[in-house]
């Protein structure tokens, strides 16, 4: 089994993320770092139930949250989860342009979803007094919301650097993994949103 | 690449192949090199402790500079030295032990001994910086948050740096152990030891997450303002508690059973029988480590959650008695019957079964809620833990050196030296800690610094720490004895003591590949088998071959710098502009690494067949 | 190597499964959305008592990340055991960690 061989498309296998050792490996070992993260972040979600009342005389999840931002930013996510699906389903079908388009579609969602998170929190900080220091519920808010936007920003940074890198030359046995795992993580901060609009601004909103 | 080669090399070549290796062999001398450094170190701050309560009201070090030497004695042996040390065997052996040339993720496993050294090295800067941590190995908030200082700052960042890499090398091993046995190695042919590696990384993927969030969140209140642990912005402080326990207590098996694993090898290999009861123990590691995340509230039995949280987490931790006791009565009855031979392996494993049962009895009884109001922070509870944790894992790791020591330097410990050296470690550890139930049960509080004269707890005291220079002699001894046969000794053989498990069937050292041709496992003790069977080596399960071996990289120790020099900038910012400095340019450092790792393809080398033909077996 | 990249698509067999696959990927998402909606019309329109809202909007969640899991990650798929198995175990470290802080905290 040379090396050069197995890099070649001509034999491209049906799953290309999962036909090599290395790539089982990368594959295994990023889900299991899923898991770890799930721990993670439920140690956030903790941190911001136990604290979520705790606003020291200032403004309460009902008065701060509006819906329609929420909304449009979940929708913004949701529909980047499905386009890169569609990106995995060219991966398989070895159609590497049609790979690169959907992957773009999804960094530009990623990147709307992130201003809307910019402007949410800037909004707040300017119109309500609303900070990171200002009570122990703006420190939890912050910091759950802030983490997850951080995930989205290093995402967004490895996809931008993932189809930069192999715009030129295509898809292989070494490169299909890291796309792979890619849509791996961006799923994963799918469902952690999923958990923090429903837990942060929805049950925010009931109270 | 044989030995004489490379023993050849020049000092500079020799530091920068480990500065840039790959190789999980040379990962594991890393790990026990920093590892066994940081031990002294933990052990220059426990004589520290015991001279200073050698008698009454003494005056030996001040009241702040006791703080910090207790905070960092505890900090430093937990994560800087057991873990540490427990990562170098298993590096060492599991490979090995699963007929695998390498682990899984070679670069990562790199990255994850330079992220635990940085960030032990930035944990012991805070000695020459101002203070080291002065709060407690527990940092228990709101004394971490207000202690003065950079101290604190020091522990949150170190430990946040030193974390990370333990969670990579917990991914590492669990990939590796999926994914590269050999054929045959079926998952209930595994040696035991591979087992419990297998067990604890899946603790260390779940557990360390949490302490991840904790010292984010204490950084956080100390660094940047937040109000997380500030009552009077509505803060929390019982939430420190609970991450850093939800953390904590995994922590303790995590620490535990790998040292399990070490001694279900060693009984088997010296009982020349096979291990008893195989699966019941497998199932057994299983469920202590899934009873071990549901009883962390037992360490805050005192904070007041109330009858019936106290009550469900004091069943829960009662339960682990269980396991526990079907793996002491499997070991004794793995020896029952067998051929014995004692040496100084032997020894550790002998001495560990009465040394863990006490340390497990009294468990049950700090377990039971309503005398734990009575045990609660005093020396009882130090004796318990020093039970388990040296009893368990010291005396495990002991062992695990000996037994794998010819198989990782290729020398075979000096016997006279090794028993000498758990002679007086033993005495030695008995003398410390059993008199310290009785100094606890007298009302003796922990982490105090002085105590009166005359109330009964003199004599105990100095009985405690003649106890602990007999202990520093051992580890002296044993120092000397690495040394000694580093220098003096003669080239080990390959299978030392008629082992049973894959790892005897290759050279000690073993050659960078490890296998020139993948094993075939046959069943549970696959060299015994072939022993057995007069055939005495094992078979292979692939012709020669060109093998793939990944290249050595620099870049795992550059991005470990960049965060060490970020961390520094993290703790000054706070006062000083200039720390921005620090921190942005280390986090620039750690990142454009990442990026030439990702933007650079690494399809590593291939070992020609035509040279491998040429080596010895 | 560039021109060469598109040379040999999947078989037609893998690819209607795979477009199949497709499918079910977008049934999967107009739930995930129809769920969403639901949600948010649940709170914006206060229909329901306080008591089954928090109840219902986490059903709703679950169901949602179960959808992502299973078909957009592929956890039901072959070869996907032991990635179960360590998501499990990170769904039950984190109930513990949420038991922990959101129930016992307060006392």
């Amino acid at each position: 089994m040379s090396h050069d061989q197995s890099l070649n498309p001509e034999t491209m296998p049906n799953e290309p993320e999962k036909a090599t050792l290395e790539g089982k490996n990368k594959f295994l070992g990023f889900w299991f770092f899923l898991g770890g993260e799930t721990v993670l972040f439920a140690s956030l979600f903790g941190t911001f139930i136990a604290l979520r009342h705790s606003t020291a005389g200032g403004p309460s999840a009902d008065e701060l949250f509006g819906l329609e931002l929420v909304f449009i930013m979940t929708m913004l996510l949701l529909t980047s989860s499905l386009t890169s699906v569609y990106a995995v389903y060219h991966m398989r079908n070895n159609n590497f342009k049609k790979m690169q388009l959907w992957f773009g579609i999804t960094a530009i969602l990623g990147f709307a979803f992130l201003a809307c998170e910019i402007y949410e929190f800037t909004h707040y900080i300017t119109e309500y007094g609303f900070t990171f220091r200002s009570s122990a519920f703006g420190s939890a808010f912050y910091t759950l919301v802030g983490f997850h936007g951080g995930h989205v920003t290093f995402g967004l940074a490895w996809l931008i650097g993932l189809m930069l890198r192999n715009a030129k030359r295509g898809l292989n046995l070494y490169n299909a993994p890291k796309y792979y795992t890619f849509s791996l993580y961006w799923h994963f901060i799918d469902v952690i949103w999923v958990f923090i609009f429903t837990v942060v601004y929805l049950m925010g909103k009931v109270g | 690449m044989s030995i004489a080669a490379a023993q050849k090399r020049s000092f500079g070549a020799v530091l920068w192949d480990y500065l840039t290796t790959v190789d999980h062999k040379k990962i594991a001398h890393l790990y026990l090199f920093g590892g066994g450094f940081f031990f002294l170190l933990g052990g220059l701050e426990a004589m520290i402790i015991r001279i200073q309560l050698i008698k009454p009201e003494n005056d030996f070090v001040s009241a702040g500079f006791y703080n910090e030497v207790l905070t960092m004695h505890g900090t430093t042996m937990i994560f800087l030295a057991a873990m540490p040390l427990l990562l170098g065997l298993m590096n060492a052996a599991v490979p090995l032990q699963i007929g695998a040339r390498d682990v899984a993720f070679p670069f990562l496993n790199s990255l994850g001994f330079w992220l635990f050294l940085f960030g032990g090295l930035m944990l012991n800067c805070s000695w020459f910086l101002g203070g080291a941590p002065d709060a407690g190995w527990t940092a228990y908030t709101p004394l971490s948050t207000t202690s003065p200082g950079h101290g604190v700052d020091y522990y949150v960042i170190g430990l946040q740096i030193a974390g990370a890499g333990t969670l990579i090398g917990g991914i590492n091993f669990l990939v590796t152990i999926i994914n590269m046995r050999a054929p045959g190695m079926t998952f209930m042919r595994m040696p035991l030891f591979s087992w419990t590696t297998f067990i604890t990384s899946t603790l260390i993927l779940f557990a360390f997450p949490a302490l991840t969030i904790g010292l984010f969140l204490l950084m956080f209140d100390r660094m940047f303002g937040s109000a997380f642990f500030d009552v009077g912005l509505g803060g929390n402080t019982i939430i420190w508690q609970h991450l850093f326990w939800i953390f904590g207590h995994p922590e303790v098996y995590i620490l535990v059973l790998p040292a399990f694993g070490i001694f279900s090898d060693v009984f088997s290999t010296f009982s020349k029988k096979r291990l008893f009861g195989y699966t019941a123990m497998v199932f057994a590691t299983i469920l202590i480590a899934f009873l071990g995340f549901m009883v962390w509230a037992h360490h805050m039995f005192t904070v007041g959650l109330g009858p019936v949280a106290n009550s469900i987490f004091a069943i829960a931790t009662m339960a682990i008695a269980v396991p526990t006791g079907i793996k002491i009565f499997n070991w004794l009855a793995t020896m029952w019957g067998g051929s014995i031979s004692i040496n100084t392996t032997m020894l550790w494993a002998l001495g560990f079964i009465p040394t863990f049962t006490i340390g497990g009895m009294t468990g049950v009884m700090v377990a039971s809620v309503v005398a734990d109001y009575q045990y609660h922070d005093t020396y009882f509870v130090v004796a318990h833990f020093h039970y388990v944790l040296v009893g368990g894992t010291v005396f495990g790791i002991m062992a695990g050196l000996h037994y794998w020591w010819p198989k990782m330097f290729g020398r075979v410990l000096n016997e006279a030296m090794g028993k000498l050296t758990f002679w007086t470690f033993f005495i030695g550890f008995h003398l410390t800690f059993f008199i310290q139930h009785f100094l606890g049960l007298m009302g003796m509080p922990r982490r105090y610094w002085v105590f009166l004269e005359d109330q009964g707890l003199d004599l105990g005291n100095l009985i405690s720490t003649i106890g602990a220079f007999f202990m520093a002699f051992g580890v002296i001894v044993f120092l000397y004895n690495a040394i000694y046969t580093a220098v003096k000794g003669e080239q080990a053989p390959n299978d030392p003591w008629d082992g049973r498990t894959l790892e005897w069937a290759i050279a000690s050292p073993p050659p960078h590949y490890n296998f020139k041709q993948t094993p075939l496992t046959r069943g549970l003790d696959p060299l015994w088998i072939e022993k057995r069977e007069g055939k005495g080596e094992i078979t292979p399960a692939e012709p020669l071959g060109d093998i793939h071996m990944p290249n050595s990289s620099f870049l795992p120790f550059m991005m470990s710098l960049g965060l060490f020099i970020a961390g520094f900038g993290f703790i000054y910012q706070v006062n000083h502009n200039w720390a921005y400095v620090l921190l942005f340019g280390g986090m620039a450092i750690t990142l454009v690494s990442m990026m030439i790792r990702s933007l650079k393809d690494d399809h590593g080398y291939h070992i020609p067949k035509e040279e491998l033909e040429g080596e010895a077996d | 190597m560039a021109e060469n990249t598109n040379s040999k698509e999947a078989n037609p067999f893998q690819k209607q499964k795979n477009k199949e696959e497709m499918q079910k990927q977008v049934i999967s998402f107009a739930m995930m959305i129809l769920f969403t909606i639901i949600a948010f019309v649940i709170v914006a329109t206060d229909m329901m008592q306080e008591m089954f809202v928090v109840p219902v909007l986490l059903l709703l969640a679950i169901v949602q990340v179960a959808f992502q899991l299973y078909y957009f990650m592929h956890l039901k798929d072959k070869g996907h055991a032991f990635a179960a198995v360590m998501i499990y175990g990170g769904v039950w470290a984190a109930a513990l960690t949420l038991a922990a802080l959101g129930v016992i905290t307060w006392w």
